[in-house]
């Protein structure tokens, strides 16, 4: 197999509405900036990657054809990923697959979201007959799957405020992030109205307009530029409705783990992953995928979250960027986790880089928590 | 490039979506079932896990679950939340409960309202039966119960409700 790496990373800025721009400006917007970031022009772009989440959150349909002279794409070959809010994350590992295939020498993915142009939680409240129309939007979704991980592990309810508050006061960090709260705490978190208990309003992520870009080659046309090199990449589903499924902890998460970890070379996560991007569009989600990636024991999760390891000065910084629960583009938030750790790992993340880090992983889930995208990026090669 | 500048031209129009629902034959089974003011399920004849409502093949198996399971409207709360902002589209006042209720002998949950109970007494693994509509009201919908309501009998430890194949 092809070693494949990230070249350039580029981002809009985030923002619940970006009225200044376009669809195609808002891709368009990314895309410059992670060409520019990779130093290539368009011939050596040999195809283009496009992600985002359901069209109906925007009601244009079919957008890659619509965007694509935006997108650089008339006469290459383009695909269209779509694997509800994990899908920035797997666009990433499709269009590196293509790479690592030998298929591309050099291939541009761009994914996005504007919400602004319409409301995806009516887009994604449709009546079905087999059930009542009680669906709140996805915090209602996730929030009886977070109340049964604080049942079985007896977690105390001031981790969630503690993850809001971290992630937030990261975004502070990160001039991109949509959400910049100064003086944000934990205390601050836990005057804010309930929405979905035990979910609280700022323990929920923002609906955002932004897209997220990356340039994608062969170890070959890497020359002298900065890499974040691809040491282990994967996707796992789980069916949705299947009996024996654990909401809680996802088999597909931990069989998508595992498979990374093993492809990189990685014996112990906790130890030898120097930070992680990691999909938390509510507070709880931190200390669930912790668990569900190995990072520690099942019921451990809360506890590094409690103890302060995910924080950026932490032994395991998670969401330096400030995370999903700062910025969320939907279609592009997966695509964002696995941008930053390529940052990271190539030095380039400024006010929310971490020291050394070498190994980072980014992550991403989806739909009713059963797709999943992650990959390892190092700044050695495998 | 910086989203504070003055907005520039731009107008919401509303645009309205009709879409007719073609439910596929389980769930046409189904609702017929449920028109009557029952619950049937269906089981995967390989590992014999129960689906309610039945989407018309198993996941873990992945072929049609073809045997039809009489389920009665009683349950368990497997977990729930309490919802304070309102559904686009629905009438219901917050704050209400969202469950996943799972019926007795089946293997997956359903989203329901719980009502007939303040809400600080809902705990997980609480014993619930359906509260139905008035019988002229049934139709092809699992809206036909109203919601389900807290009954007299001991809570179930939901660590028992994950299915495992025999």
């Amino acid at each position: 197999m092809i070693q494949a790496g990230v070249i350039g990373v580029g981002q809009t800025n985030y923002d619940s509405k970006r009225r200044d721009v376009s669809m195609a400006g808002l891709v368009r917007e990314a895309i410059d900036h992670a060409m520019l970031a990779a130093d290539v022009d368009w011939d050596a772009i040999d195809a283009v990657v496009l992600g985002k989440a359901p069209d109906m959150f925007e009601g244009v349909v079919m957008p890659e054809l619509y965007l694509a002279d935006a997108i650089g794409a008339v006469g290459k070959p383009v695909l269209r990923v779509h694997t509800a809010g994990s899908v920035g994350g797997s666009t990433a590992v499709i269009a590196a697959s293509h790479v690592c295939a030998g298929e591309f020498k050099t291939v541009l993915t761009v994914t996005f979201e504007k919400q602004s142009e319409s409301n995806a939680t009516w887009a994604l409240s449709p009546r079905y007959p087999y059930s009542p129309h009680i669906n709140a939007g996805a915090g209602g979704y996730f929030a009886p799957f977070i109340r049964e991980y604080i049942r079985r592990y007896e977690a105390p309810e001031h981790i969630g405020w503690k993850v809001a508050a971290k992630d937030r006061q990261n975004a502070l960090k990160n001039p991109l992030a949509h959400l910049q709260i100064p003086g944000i705490d934990e205390k601050m978190v836990s005057e804010t109205p309930m929405l979905w208990e035990p979910l609280r309003y700022l323990e929920s992520c923002p609906s955002s307009d932004g897209a997220c870009a990356m340039v994608i080659t062969s170890e070959e046309m890497v020359g002298s530029r900065k890499v974040a090199w691809i040491n282990g990449m994967a996707l796992r589903s789980e069916g949705t409705l299947s009996a024996g499924r654990d909401e809680v902890n996802p088999q597909a998460g931990i069989d998508c783990a595992k498979d990374i970890y093993q492809q990189a070379g990685i014996q112990n996560p906790r130890k030898e992953i120097d930070c992680a991007e990691i999909y938390v569009p509510f507070s709880w989600y931190e200390p669930m995928w912790l668990e569900n990636l190995g990072f520690c024991e099942l019921g451990e999760g809360w506890k590094l979250t409690d103890e302060g390891v995910t924080r950026l000065d932490g032994s395991l910084p998670v969401n330096m960027s400030g995370g999903v629960l700062s910025s969320n583009p939907i279609g592009a938030s997966g695509m964002i986790r696995f941008g930053e750790a390529a940052l990271q790992v190539m030095g380039l993340a400024e006010d929310h880089q971490v020291e050394d880090a070498n190994i980072a992983m980014g992550h991403a889930y989806g739909g009713a928590a059963q797709f999943f995208a992650m990959w390892i990026v190092s700044s050695s090669k495998n | 490039m910086s989203s504070d500048q003055t907005p520039k031209d731009y107008r919401e129009s509303l645009i309205h979506l009709e879409y007719q629902y073609t439910a596929g034959s389980a769930t046409t089974t189904f609702l017929n079932q449920v028109k009557e003011g029952r619950l049937v399920g269906q089981a995967c004849p390989k590992c014999k896990a129960v689906y309610v409502p039945p989407r018309g093949s198993c996941p873990r198996d992945g072929i049609a679950t073809t045997i039809e399971v009489p389920l009665t409207d009683k349950g368990c709360i497997e977990s729930f939340t309490v919802v304070h902002i309102p559904i686009p589209g629905n009438p219901i006042v917050p704050p209400y409960v969202c469950a996943m209720v799972r019926l007795d002998k089946a293997n997956i949950s359903f989203l329901h309202l719980i009502q007939g109970v303040e809400i600080e007494d809902i705990r997980i693994g609480m014993r619930v039966q359906a509260v139905w509509k008035p019988k002229e009201e049934w139709t092809h919908s699992l809206e036909n119960i109203k919601w389900f309501a807290p009954i007299d009998e001991p809570d179930i430890d939901v660590s028992t409700l994950r299915f495992k194949e025999a």
